[in-house]
């Protein structure tokens, strides 16, 4: 503290709970909307503490799903983004440790190639090439499947960046120690430069974590089966029905269940999340 | 770039680079080159021929006064989201910064609708909004003002650009206080020394030592604005009413997958693809003068 000014210090913290309660205002509406039966949420206007049928919803939401829908809860589909997010964050973590290793500790033809090759996909958001995109996976028949949905998204040059980062940090004393003790390439890789990253990985695997499980236009094209469905594309489809026939409740459950694992994961790894993020955006 | 000491020829990185090489070359390369050739050709209405127009679909399409509405729509609408997502964190940042013990704290509670999804802040806000049960309506009406957004454009308008900035306010408040605190306090110590108030500090000192991390952030809220947008406009508005939300990348999706125009679609694409380039090289050329964050 620079110097001692009660007022203004009572002023920022004035100013910070407003902020925070601006922001968290929709959330709590949402999770007031999840706590009332079906009648109550048609009524103007709508409440703005919490009701008591918090879990009758839940279980509505899980297994059954709202009854103007064809779909059966939304379970199955929180499943589904599960796999798909540990699919992308893994397999996003694995290729690009792969190939910066490569970049980092080989000399090879065609090197600075590949390089820019992979520097390239950086430029290249799904959002402006979906139609194409959508031709190779339909083609390879690979709609409708876990494949489909997570391999497409899985090239990453933010990874590959930071992976080469990380590795152009540790010592070359350790590759020299590790080859007098006869250790190969891959040995080398595993024992040490593994170990070495390890919490680079996991901030990685945060954000990247958060990135699989929000797709939302991806999922979208590609799955037309509702087995495959992911649970943050259902909500757009629950607010079509809602339409006609409006049940906030659920919906707004969906809603909370659809946000709650990457919210979690923000709030209890924060020190991973902060460095994954000010470190993949450098 | 590469290291000093390493292994000699042979054929482990080529095996190495292969997975990320392959999936670059059929999901990005190929599709990017296809959207580009397809760019240059009409098709009939049933796909059966099409035929080699070189740049007509482009001019077709900065003739088309619908595109060029579209094109400034996004530019006021990333402008809004960016200014007001940015103006919000850096004044809530700047208060964190004075109360460095409870920052953490509030950092925490802050930083966590970045996890939200886009489509998922859509269905919150559009829920509030809600033109007959929305909470926020009600509120409104009790002010005498009838809040409709499925009828009227500019509100639709503003209830999109307000779901984008709140969605990326944690980001750039994480930047914005990273920054502030990477400031020596040394330098703030001597202005305070020499009589400049809390608000002279931050005009003359904090917000020039923090200039480029704002650069930065106005490159990426752009971004952001341009393309991870695509959700938000999806669920509240589908692009309406009468088209008064529709931003790009909700075009190129709408007339490629619903009105079925691939040549037009492309070209759109392309146009798309040339705007994230250049952003993406503004980002790479600040980001080699980079400041330190955390």
């Amino acid at each position: 503290m620079i110097e001692n000014r009660p007022f203004i210090t009572f002023l920022s913290h004035a100013v910070l709970i407003l902020g925070i309660a601006i922001i968290a205002f929709p959330i709590w509406i949402t999770f007031v909307a999840a706590t009332h039966d079906a009648v109550r949420m048609v009524q103007v206007p709508l409440p703005l503490l919490p009701g008591d049928q918090f879990f009758a919803n839940l279980d509505q939401a899980l297994n059954k799903g709202i009854s103007g829908g064809s779909n059966s809860g939304v379970g199955m589909m929180i499943f589904n983004s599960l796999v798909m997010a540990l699919m992308i964050a893994i397999g996003k973590i694995a290729i690009s440790l792969l190939s910066a290793f490569a970049i980092v500790y080989f000399r090879f033809p065609f090197r600075m190639g590949f390089f820019w090759m992979i520097f390239i996909t950086l430029m290249l958001p799904v959002e402006v090439r979906i139609i194409p995109t959508f031709e190779v996976v339909a083609n390879l028949n690979m709609l409708n499947s876990y494949w489909g949905l997570s391999i497409p998204l899985i090239a990453s040059a933010t990874a590959t960046f930071m992976f080469r980062q990380t590795f152009l940090t540790i010592p070359d004393e350790l590759l020299e120690a590790a080859r007098i003790d006869g250790a190969g390439a891959m040995r080398f890789f595993f024992d040490i430069l593994l170990p070495m990253s390890r919490t680079n990985i996991a901030a990685l695997f945060v954000i990247l974590f958060i990135y699989g499980w929000n797709q939302y236009l991806w999922p979208l094209l590609i799955t037309t089966d509702q087995s495959m469905f992911t649970v943050v594309m259902s909500i757009k489809q629950m607010l079509e029905t809602a339409e006609q026939a409006p049940e906030w409740n659920i919906i707004m459950m969906t809603t909370l269940l659809a946000m709650l694992p990457p919210v979690v994961v923000v709030v209890f790894m924060q020190k991973l999340f902060v460095k994954g993020l000010t470190e993949t955006e450098k | 770039m590469l290291k000093q000491v390493h292994f000699g020829p042979s054929y482990i990185p080529y095996l190495l680079v292969t997975p990320q090489i392959l999936i670059t070359l059929v999901f990005f390369i190929w599709p990017a080159g296809h959207a580009l050739y397809q760019s240059l050709l009409i098709e009939d209405a049933f796909g059966l021929s099409s035929e080699f127009v070189w740049f007509e679909n482009f001019e077709v399409l900065f003739a088309d006064e619908h595109y060029l509405g579209t094109f400034k729509r996004t530019i006021f609408f990333s402008v809004l989201v960016a200014s007001i997502s940015m103006g919000f964190s850096l004044i809530l940042a700047a208060m964190a910064d004075r109360v460095i013990k409870a920052a953490m704290v509030y950092r925490t509670l802050l930083i966590w609708p970045y996890a939200v999804a886009p489509v998922v802040a859509g269905a919150l806000w559009v829920f509030m909004f809600d033109p007959t049960l929305g909470i926020l309506t009600y509120g409104l009406s009790m002010f005498g003002y009838d809040w409709n957004h499925k009828l009227n454009g500019n509100e639709a308008m503003a209830l999109v650009i307000i779901a984008a900035a709140w969605k990326q306010v944690a980001y750039n408040f994480l930047f914005f206080l990273a920054a502030m605190q990477s400031i020596p306090k040394s330098l703030i110590e001597a202005a305070a020394i020499d009589g400049a108030g809390p608000v002279r500090r931050f005009a003359t000192i904090v917000f020039p030592l923090i200039s480029p991390t704002t650069f930065f952030l106005l490159v990426v809220n752009i971004v952001y604005a341009f393309f991870d947008t695509f959700g938000i406009v999806h669920t509240i508005t589908q692009g309406g009413p009468a088209k008064a939300t529709e931003i790009l990348v909700y075009k190129v999706y709408n007339d490629g997958f619903v009105g079925l125009d691939l040549g037009g679609s492309a070209a759109q694409s392309v146009v798309l693809m040339a705007i994230v380039i250049a952003l993406t090289v503004i980002q790479f050329r600040y980001i080699e003068k980079t400041v330190e964050y955390s």
